[in-house]
């Protein structure tokens, strides 16, 4: 069983992609056994109708699959009135896992739009999951640039707030440090998905530097290639435990985590 | 069957090329990879002297030495020296049990400096393996795009290139050299992004694709997810993940008597 906790639907504002139609998308999850889909939107990374494009996920994921589709929406700090997003997102829609995308919003994540949000996020029982790449800035259009995101800011923030739960999908190494990745999984409150990592035998790489339990399975589809995930996960020899844990079972204690919040 | 264009040594744990070897083949039979072809030792030397060159060739020498039956190796060689290079070329792939050239990033490749050392590959029906990269962020000063390719391939009809990486934004890279019948393009090492083998198939032709990881910088599975994921004829995913580079290889392998 997988939980693909990166997912979008919607364009990719410079590309078709194969699979850039649902119906095409959801039969290349169900292919592959994919009990759970965390979709957000591409829409939500240049639209500044955010609530719009929240509402059209939120119906697209009801429609095409509601067993399956986990809707996860967008906030975006930096526009105005983006608190009331917030609550349509938590009280409205009751979706539980938000998608920021500071790179493409234009903000870091120790700047002031950062705090209120990340303040939000931990008070509501939000699991955010903060987008630290969409690509990689070499192979981006030149008039759709955005640098990663420094996630270090976060290990300050993860300290100050000990209720946010965070899951950055799309780290790259080694721009994102060891030591930084190292400090917010010792939280047990951070996780990092797949899709991104790179390197012969990654994933045991990264269980040898940072345990199992901080990764999940991401496969960042349409926009990569869906199987490029799988085929990471069966490049590494990894006992069934930690097999089950990083496609599945990480993401979902961490959803269930929040449940748990008071 | 699944033959790797590109592979490096480094990136990989172990003190000795045997040791890295060792390590980079168990992870190629996990995802039921056949054939590597190596290049280049490490640590990674953007502009090497004669001495770093030979140095570097000798731990691919050394690596394949136990993997014959499974890895091929590309000689790896500097433009902006030209005798030493000869001299490489000729002690590595002519006296040699390697079957190419790979060219990185020492001197853009339009430059008719090059030229001595493709007409050695190409006596030799070497594969020739050119580093290329349209980078947004820019490229490096001796770092080729497929057009500097292109402008070479021109020149040398009768030699067999290899475009690396698609030119890393494929979408260009494929445009620039699909005119140039004797460039294929090499789809390692750069993002998994959905829809590269399409667009390649549609306008090169699967017989100009060939499959390459840039392991052990990049995963073996996040670079054949490419293929593996992509929609395309079953024939066509054949020759893309290992049909096309036997064929290539075939004729400097017969010249050595080795077959493939």
């Amino acid at each position: 069983m997988i939980v693909d906790t990166n997912v979008h639907f919607d364009r990719w504002p410079t590309r078709r992609l194969p699979d850039d139609e649902p119906k095409r998308l959801l039969a290349r999850l169900a292919e592959h056994d994919v009990a759970g889909a965390w979709v957000g939107s591409f829409d939500a990374v240049l639209h500044r109708d955010v609530a719009a494009v929240n509402q059209r996920l939120m119906k697209l994921c009801r429609i095409a699959d509601r067993e399956r589709l986990v809707p996860v929406g967008t906030i975006n700090p930096t526009l105005p009135d983006w608190q009331e997003d917030l609550r349509r997102c938590a009280e409205l829609h009751g979706m539980r896992a938000l998608r920021v995308y500071p790179g493409y919003h234009g903000y870091a994540l120790d700047d002031e739009s950062a705090a209120e949000l990340l303040t939000e996020a931990a008070r509501l029982g939000i699991l955010l999951q903060i987008v630290a790449n969409l690509e990689d800035e070499r192979t981006q259009h030149p008039l759709l640039r955005a640098t990663g995101v420094d996630v270090e800011p976060l290990i300050a923030w993860m300290g100050r707030l000990p209720e946010l739960h965070v899951m950055v999908l799309g780290a790259r190494r080694p721009r994102t440090r060891p030591e930084v990745i190292e400090q917010l999984v010792s939280t047990g409150r951070v996780t990092f998905d797949l899709s991104m990592l790179e390197g012969a035998g990654c994933v045991a790489g990264w269980i040898e530097q940072f345990g199992h339990e901080s990764l999940v399975f991401g496969s960042h589809a349409p926009l990569f290639a869906f199987e490029s995930a799988l085929l990471k996960i069966a490049e590494s020899p990894l006992g069934e435990l930690q097999r089950r844990a990083i496609l599945a079972e990480n993401a979902q204690r961490q959803l269930d985590q929040l449940a748990e919040l008071p | 069957m699944i033959w790797d264009l590109h592979c490096h040594l480094g990136a990989l744990p172990g003190r000795t090329p045997h040791e890295r070897m060792a390590e980079l083949m168990a992870y190629a039979d996990r995802l039921g990879i056949e054939r590597v072809v190596v290049f280049m030792g490490w640590p990674h030397a953007v502009d090497p002297d004669p001495d770093e060159m030979r140095r570097q060739n000798d731990q691919v020498l050394d690596a394949l030495s136990h993997w014959h039956d499974r890895a091929f190796g590309f000689v790896y060689l500097n433009p902006n020296h030209v005798d030493a290079s000869l001299r490489e070329f000729q002690r590595c792939v002519v006296r040699g049990p390697m079957v190419g050239i790979k060219l990185w990033v020492a001197r853009r490749c339009h430059d008719e400096a090059l030229d001595p050392i493709i007409a050695a590959a190409t006596e030799q029906r070497a594969i020739i393996y050119q580093h290329t990269w349209y980078k947004t962020t820019g490229n490096l000063e001796g770092e080729s795009t497929p057009e500097n390719l292109v402008a070479l391939a021109r020149r040398h009809p009768r030699a067999t290139f290899i475009c690396g990486h698609s030119g890393g934004n494929w979408e260009l890279g494929i445009r620039a050299v699909r005119s140039v019948d004797n460039i294929s393009i090499g789809l390692g090492g750069f993002d998994p992004t959905a829809g590269v083998v399409e667009m390649a198939v549609r306008e090169l032709g699967a017989t100009r694709v060939v499959f390459g990881s840039d392991a052990a910088g990049r995963s073996f599975g996040s670079q054949l997810g490419k293929v593996i994921g992509a929609e395309v004829s079953d024939a066509d995913r054949n020759l893309i993940l290992g049909g096309n580079l036997e064929q290539m290889l075939t004729p400097i392998l017969r010249s050595k008597g080795t077959g493939s």
